[in-house]
């Protein structure tokens, strides 16, 4: 039964969503107007909501004050490295646990998910001791095997469930013809599990570009990434409005564009698959 | 399902994420546990040997840890709470016909791409400073007297910064369980002779219960851990102090390793259990 | 050359035993088709004999050679699967090409097999078309395109058609039928259903729980089954059981009818009883009789349109000569 909704109604919805939905963006909204204002203009009361001089005054302040493109350069070398990294490990794990599964898969999967659960703060000191003594500490490849390993287990998970959703005939087909592991690997499996592939890394992008914890406790200058570029505005430059939000808006763009991409399978990796 | 050759294809496959999380897991692991039962100053002389429990006992019995417990239950119920209820309030009504679905739905998922940092600094300076903050401005417009955030309500503050960053993965997570509701479920409701209220207590709400389970337990692992909003915001002042900020002030401030590596364990011991439940409901989902 | 050899072949998933040991010998060129209801191990046996799972114990042989453990690819068979398998990513003409590419064979030899193949099977006008787009009937062919490019010493099909609607079925199972007379290459044909398997077979092979109740031609399982089950399950509608003191009569545990071998009598007849459903086809009509005295509901076949409603009294006169006889363990007796 196909119910008429009445205008009205649906308008009532427009109004009240859209209303509620502006509000959820506003902090970010005026993030982005004040990275436009001038310092005076940002704490201006009552505040100005679009009626400003536009500059991109604090913008080339940041990028000259702070060295931005290093931190950006770490975020991009962090997140992607992990990413490429992950999926190399992760491909084949979530290949023979989704097409060759035994009696144990379940268990693997589910092990694998609860090092996910491991509070950091619980294993900080031993990570950072290691980290010390193999001479990782603020280095970007020590922060790339941290992500990757953190992430890991969502890596595997997310593929393991596209990998499911390929019939197992079509692999067999592939072997009745002739095709050796590796070239049903290639030629196969792999090209039909592009799209699940490409949302994994995106996710995993992600969520490697937002870790707050590692990137913070492991990192002092050079590895650095946008996380701690924009902690380090803490205090006193936090003060200034302007250029903090010009800092901020610069260290979420890149992943707010991506992210909304990505939530139709944000969801698959985010609950392990639960909720589909 | 397969043949032998492909069997220890597999193994072979499986092996470098298995080793890999195995040592990720253990590692630390041990190490952590060995430093717990040590006494580990490394500024103050070093390693000082075996301890016992000492470590245990003293960080349950320091006066910080239940204020620590309370604070880290005060933020993981608030938020919870406050997350859930909106996030089914808010996911139905993403349901429902509407105009720009598809802009209304990206506005709310938003924040949760905001890098942790960013939010926690973002509501710190721009909206809970007491004299510019976007808050200040509307309590001067209304001629009340600007409140001190971070300091005077930390905790409220805290909880609500936090919700914004989880309220999305909430409604997100519900509004998918919500489409996957067969209409005809409600429609038989209907004309069965339920009213709204009765449609969404005996319908709706069961069919969420699961997505609602798993969400409660997934926010709990990582509420249980939040950093970065309070290491930017009030740095574990004000009674913001959780118990894993506890711990790792134990660990990097004070440098008590011992100390701090016993907290962990309890920390570790505490995500378990939340992590037991969660495993059960992804468990029987791999079922079928 | 498509000889195909099980020799005490046995297959277990872990401690239940699914094919217990099994001697089968498909000859060159024949059409044999696997028939049992679902469960009975008829696929399990194909991809055995496929190599897509490990025999547990025993010997497979093709053509005299040993194939037990050979994998898939090195055995010289194809295989056309119950969901097609088609490959989603590549055109008509590639998934027909992928077996000849994984070969190393020259573009100028695969290209004119897949042309061939085309040509054969009337898949030249969609040859540029991704699966997808393609109807069931469609995408069937392409798999059988697949199979026979590579001109494998036996085809393997899996219940291939059962994705079909019925139509298109019938249709289906005649261009399988006379490619078979066209190529004269072994097939193996999984099926549940037992009229593809009457209608295809050079020879059936009707198992339930992984043993094999019988081998033969279709008319020979027709017209002597070894025992009740081959009996009840080839025909269609089912063969009549009656036990007790009737079966009593022809010296046997019990004897049965097929429907088409008791006809319908105006009035006397051996036995009666009253018309439940009337199915009506037009060419026959089949009637479902209560209250024969006899035990179960009795389905008798009468040709033409009779006119016999719900309820009616109806008389029944069995073919005596067509009777089919078992003792208690429902073997036949002659």
């Amino acid at each position: 039964m196909a119910r008429a909704v009445t205008s009205r109604r649906k308008l009532v919805n427009t109004t009240v969503a859209w209303a509620i939905g502006l509000l959820i963006f506003f902090p970010i909204l005026w993030t982005i107007l004040t990275s436009f204002k001038t310092e005076a203009q940002a704490i201006a009361s009552p505040p100005i909501f679009l009626g400003f001089d536009w500059t991109l005054e604090n913008y080339s302040v940041v990028l000259e004050r702070s060295n931005y493109g290093r931190f950006l350069w770490n975020s991009i070398l962090i997140a992607g490295g992990s990413t490429i990294l992950g999926l190399i490990v992760a491909v084949p794990a979530a290949w023979s646990m989704a097409f060759v599964p035994s009696k144990r898969t379940k268990d693997i999967l589910l092990w694998m998910l609860s090092t996910k659960m491991l509070p950091a703060v619980g294993v900080l000191y031993p990570i950072y001791l290691l980290f010390i003594k193999l001479g990782l500490l603020d280095s970007r490849a020590g922060l790339v095997i941290v992500m990757m390993l953190i992430n890991l287990p969502i890596i595997v998970w997310m593929l393991y469930t596209y990998f499911r959703e390929i019939p197992v005939e079509i692999l067999e087909a592939a072997r009745m013809d002739g095709a050796t592991l590796k070239e049903e690997v290639l030629y196969i499996l792999t090209p039909m599990a592009i799209p699940g592939i490409a949302s994994t890394m995106l996710l995993n992008f992600i969520l490697a570009w937002n870790e707050a914890f590692w990137t913070l406790n492991l990192t002092a200058v050079n590895a650095a990434p946008l996380t701690a570029f924009i902690a380090s505005y803490s205090s006193p430059e936090g003060l200034f409005f302007a250029k903090l939000s010009a800092a901020s808006t610069m260290a979420i763009a890149p992943i707010l564009i991506l992210g909304w991409f990505s939530q139709k399978q944000l969801v698959r990796g985010l609950t392990f698959g639960a909720v589909k | 399902m397969a043949t032998k050759a492909s069997r220890s294809a597999a193994r072979i496959m499986m092996a470098p994420a298995v080793i890999l999380l195995l040592g990720w897991m253990l590692v630390p692991l041990i190490m952590t546990l060995w430093f717990s039962f040590r006494t580990y100053l490394p500024l103050r002389g070093g390693d000082q040997g075996w301890t016992g429990f000492d470590n245990y006992v003293r960080f349950v019995t320091s006066s910080a840890f239940w204020p620590a417990v309370q604070t880290t239950l005060v933020i993981v119920l608030g938020v919870l709470i406050i997350t859930v209820a909106l996030g089914v309030l808010l996911s139905m009504l993403l349901d429902q016909p509407m105009w720009g679905q598809g802009v209304v739905r990206i506005l709310v998922i938003a924040p949760f791409f905001v890098m942790p940092t960013v939010s926690a600094l973002v509501w710190k300076n721009m909206f809970m400073d007491p004299v510019n903050g976007v808050f200040a401005h509307l309590w001067r417009f209304f001629g009340a007297e600007p409140v001190s955030w971070l300091s005077d309500a930390s905790l409220p503050s805290i909880i609500m910064i936090v919700s914004w960053q989880w309220l999305p993965f909430a409604t997100l997570i519900l509004l998918t369980a919500i489409q996957s509701l067969d209409s005809e479920q409600l429609e038989a409701a209907e004309m069965d002779g339920a009213p709204h209220l009765k449609r969404f207590w005996f319908i709706v709400l069961p069919h969420l219960s699961r997505a609602i389970t798993i969400v409660i337990l997934i926010q709990t692992i990582f509420l249980l851990a939040i950093f970065a909003e309070i290491f930017v915001t009030t740095g574990g002042a004000f009674g913001t102090r959780t118990l894993s900020y506890l711990i790792y002030q134990r660990v990097l401030e004070s440098q008590n390793i011992g100390l701090g590596s016993a907290g962990g364990v309890y920390a570790i011991i505490l995500a378990n259990i939340v992590a037991i439940f969660l495993m059960r409901i992804v468990g029987k989902n791999l079922d079928n | 050359m498509g000889q195909i050899q099980l020799k005490q072949v046995t297959k277990s998933f872990g401690e239940t035993q699914v094919i217990p040991p099994l001697d089968l010998t498909i000859h060159d060129g024949e059409f044999t088709v696997f028939v049992g209801p679902s469960g009975c191990g008829k696929s399990t046996l194909l991809r055995l004999i496929a190599g897509l799972e490990d025999i547990t114990t025993g010997h497979i042989e093709i053509d005299g050679t040993d194939a037990t453990d050979l994998v898939p690819a090195k055995r010289g068979l194809a295989m056309v699967f119950q969901s097609y398998a088609l490959y989603p990513h590549m055109s008509v003409r590639k998934n027909i090409a992928f077996p000849l590419r994984m070969a190393k064979m020259e573009q100028a030899e695969i290209d004119q097999r897949v042309n061939a193949a085309a040509e054969v099977l009337n898949l030249a006008d969609y040859i540029d078309r991704r699966p997808g787009q393609l109807s069931g009937g469609q995408r069937q062919r392409v798999a059988i395109g697949r199979a026979i490019v590579r001109e494998p010493s036996a085809f393997l099909f899996d219940e291939p058609l059962s994705n079909l609607d019925a139509a298109l079925r019938v249709g289906m199972r005649m261009e399988i039928s006379e490619l078979h007379k066209k190529l004269e290459t072994t097939m193996i044909y999984v099926t549940h259903d037992q009229v593809e398997a009457m209608t295809m077979a050079d020879k059936i092979v009707v198992l339930q729980a992984g043993v094999i109740e019988q081998v033969g031609s279709p008319l020979e399982l027709y017209r002597t089954p070894r025992n009740k089950f081959v009996a009840g399950f080839i025909g269609s509608p089912k063969m009549n059981f009656i036990e007790g003191e009737e079966a009593a009569k022809h010296n046997a545990h019990t004897i049965g009818f097929r429907p088409e071998h008791i006809d319908v009598v105006e009035s006397g007849g051996m036995w009666q009883g009253t018309v439940g459903v009337a199915e009506h086809l037009g060419s026959d009509t089949f009637f479902h009789i209560h209250n024969t005295g006899l035990g179960e509901t009795m389905t008798v076949r009468a040709i033409g349109d009779v006119s016999l409603k719900h309820g009616d009294t109806i008389h029944l006169s069995p073919r005596v000569e067509e009777v089919h006889k078992f003792n208690a363990e429902g073997l036949r007796i002659e």
